[in-house]
């Protein structure tokens, strides 16, 4: 996994509330075997008409958020399926960084594992956030994983937490896979303990 | 003495194989299911770096999100290409990895979350992951049971565990007993219009109360499924005499000895008096009416004898939401819920893709015939399901009245497969999610109880199934 690093960039504002993770990749574009390439299906549905065109209204579409690399968004972002997909989809387009009061649990576990960085901040803040956000190409924000810190385009800077471990893992760029393979002396005696105290398992 | 606990904490301290100084533990995963959607890049990163898979007997595949359901699903031409090479990557996978398989062919082949259950995989205080959210529908056997990414998959592949921090206690009661004509996902519908989408972010529920322990194994199983809706990690039921009679005889289960030592545990999975909860939600069974939902959000929520809502009825960020949601489903402001005319019924799905829902569909519709023009299909959750309606004579009756009896599989709940509604066709469904585009691109989706689905498919419109008695 890549390192998460401190960077600025285009925030887009997404207000709606519980975006779900069928919007954000319709399920036509599951049938993939591959991780790579969800970009472009980015809230399809949204995004594009049925012939394909650009629905010039979608935020992502706007001459100043196509690049965008952060998301301000309304409460309960991700929920729904748990669709590795929608990370990879977001990903993949370019986004390292969502902005909301609440995520869904599977979507925000997730991300962490795509390396990118799921932000819980109050009303109040996520308000702010996207009131900078809404100012377009020349409002950038900058995102601060080690200092937790988030500086808006006028310098106003917002503090928010991360669980350590998961900050950790970002920071390094670190495979869970790995570390938990680390462990596999306990796993191997919880097993035997398992075997005896629930064999029918 | 030790502190009081929670059902879910007696199962998460039963499962932690490490912990970690910041509360970062290591979940030992009992059962890991598997389908073919969200697995192949899991089985492919295994590859890669010649990892193998920890627990193969503890891990059990399904194909069941692109499988066809029409009778002529053998003929590779009824799978577009895509949906083909993941049915066959599962397959190919399932077999070099050695994990337990249930190919299409398989008379047991079916919905994950019904297989689990019917082949007796899932038992009480187990853990169960699966890389599709509905799997909290195993909670109803009192096993913390849950969604998981493909990442997460993969990792429960290569090491049977999962990166864990324990969630928080929340109890839904239901009080009291339902009248007539109000199901087990009447409750469920109506606990999340009580409580919103995220009301369970954070959390794992415990439903208690007199209405879940009168409620039947495949009741509970409609519940939990759709904790998730909740936004909870999981949803949980303790396990009593109606659970154990249940799982008893199932060909996963244990026999014997073991049973008896298995008996002697899951006896103990109840939460303790005076345990502490950090969030409590109580309804009165008696209120619950038979809802239906009018928006793309399974909190749109109301009793069938409501009308469509006006946005302005709402607070915050939800306006916005409903004025959406009512312009994506066609929909006008104070319009009664029972003048809304449907197109298509789907009575299936893991939430209610059991032999109880199709009893109760059959209850409904017997001796009786759908409205002229309406497409009703009934998607069985399992091949074994199908058999024994058949066996009962439900198919018989569902025949009689005019819909299409399908073979198993996830089929217009999620749309991946052929079943599909086309744009701007209204569907009552049996399903779980009414989101933008869930059944087919621009579709309407009004999620409903299985008697319900069935009394609109009788009358053409959202009805109310006690006026039809």
């Amino acid at each position: 996994m890549k390192k998460f690093e401190t960077f600025t960039g285009v925030a887009a504002p997404m207000p709606l509330v519980n975006i779900d993770t069928d919007m954000i990749i319709p399920k036509i574009f599951l049938k993939t075997i591959k991780r790579s390439g969800l970009g472009v299906h980015a809230f399809d549905e949204m995004r594009f008409d049925r012939q394909g065109n650009e629905i010039p209204d979608f935020v992502l579409n706007k001459p100043a958020y196509r690049k965008s690399e952060i998301i301000v968004a309304g409460d309960n972002f991700g929920c729904g399926s748990s669709r590795e997909h929608a990370p990879w989809a977001l990903a993949d387009f370019g986004i390292k960084v969502v902005l909301s009061t609440s995520f869904a649990d599977i979507f925000f576990n997730n991300c962490f594992k795509n390396g990118m960085l799921p932000i819980v901040l109050p009303q109040e803040q996520i308000d702010l956030l996207m009131q900078d956000a809404e100012k377009g190409e020349n409002a950038r924000m900058t995102v601060d994983l080690e200092a937790q810190e988030i500086t808006t385009s006028d310098g106003d800077v917002i503090k928010f937490n991360v669980d350590s471990f998961k900050k950790h893992c970002l920071l390094n760029g670190l495979d869970d896979i790995g570390l938990t393979l680390e462990k596999s002396g306990a796993i191997k005696s919880f097993e035997e303990n398992a075997a005896q105290s629930r064999p029918w398992v | 003495m030790t502190a009081p606990k929670t059902l879910y904490d007696k199962i998460w301290d039963a499962h932690v194989a490490h912990e970690a100084e910041d509360g970062t533990c290591l979940l030992y995963i009992d059962r890991h299911l598997v389908h073919e959607v969200t697995s192949p890049q899991a089985f492919e990163g295994l590859r890669m770096a010649g990892r193998k898979v920890h627990a193969p007997d503890k891990t059990i595949a399904v194909p069941d999100h692109n499988v066809p359901t029409t009778l002529d699903r053998a003929n590779p031409e009824t799978m577009t290409q895509d949906s083909r090479i993941q049915v066959d990557a599962l397959d190919k996978n399932a077999r070099e990895f050695g994990v337990h398989y249930y190919p299409v062919s398989d008379i047991r082949q079916g919905i994950v979350h019904i297989v689990g259950p019917e082949n007796g995989w899932t038992l009480p205080g187990m853990t169960v992951v699966c890389g599709d959210s509905h799997t909290a529908t195993h909670g109803a056997f009192g096993s913390l049971a849950h969604g998981i990414g493909t990442s997460e998959v993969e990792h429960v592949l290569a090491t049977q565990t999962l990166i864990q921090k324990k969630s928080k206690n929340m109890k839904v009661e239901v009080t009291g007993k339902l009248a007539p004509g109000v199901t087990p996902k009447d409750v469920v519908l109506a606990i999340i219009g009580e409580t919103g989408t995220g009301g369970g972010t954070g959390y794992v529920i415990e439903y208690c109360g007199q209405v879940f322990r009168d409620m039947s194994m495949e009741g509970r199983m409609t519940v939990c499924n759709m904790a998730i809706e909740g936004g909870a990690r999981a949803g949980l039921v303790a396990p009593d005499e109606t659970t154990f009679n249940y799982v008893k005889g199932r060909t996963h289960a244990p026999k014997g000895a073991q049973w008896e030592a298995a008996l002697n545990w899951w006896k103990t999975l109840y939460t303790d008096d005076d345990a502490y909860f950090d969030k409590v939600v109580t309804l009165k069974g008696e209120d619950i009416q038979p809802v239906v939902t009018w928006g793309t959000s399974p909190e749109d929520v109301l009793p069938i004898t409501a009308v469509v809502p006006h946005p302005d009825d709402f607070e915050g960020g939800k306006i916005e939401a409903a004025k959406r949601a009512i312009e994506y489903m066609g929909l006008t402001p104070g319009q009664k819920l029972t003048d809304i005319e449907i197109d298509t019924v789907f009575i299936g799905s893991c939430t209610n893709g059991r032999i109880e829902d199709l009893r109760a569909v059959a209850d409904v519709v017997k001796g009786k015939k759908i409205k002229d023009g309406m497409r009703a299909m009934i998607v069985p959750g399992s091949g074994l399901v199908r058999a024994q309606a058949e066996e009962e004579g439900l198919a018989a009756i569902f025949a009689e009245a005019g819909f299409e009896w399908r073979l198993a599989g996830c089929s217009m709940c999620l749309a991946m497969n052929p079943d599909q509604l086309s744009e701007g066709e209204r569907c009552a469904a049996t399903s779980n999610r009414n989101f933008e585009g869930r059944q087919g691109y621009k579709g309407r989706t009004h999620l409903v109880s299985p008697a319900m689905a069935a009394a609109a498919a009788l009358t053409g419109r959202l009805t109310d199934v006690r006026e039809l008695a």
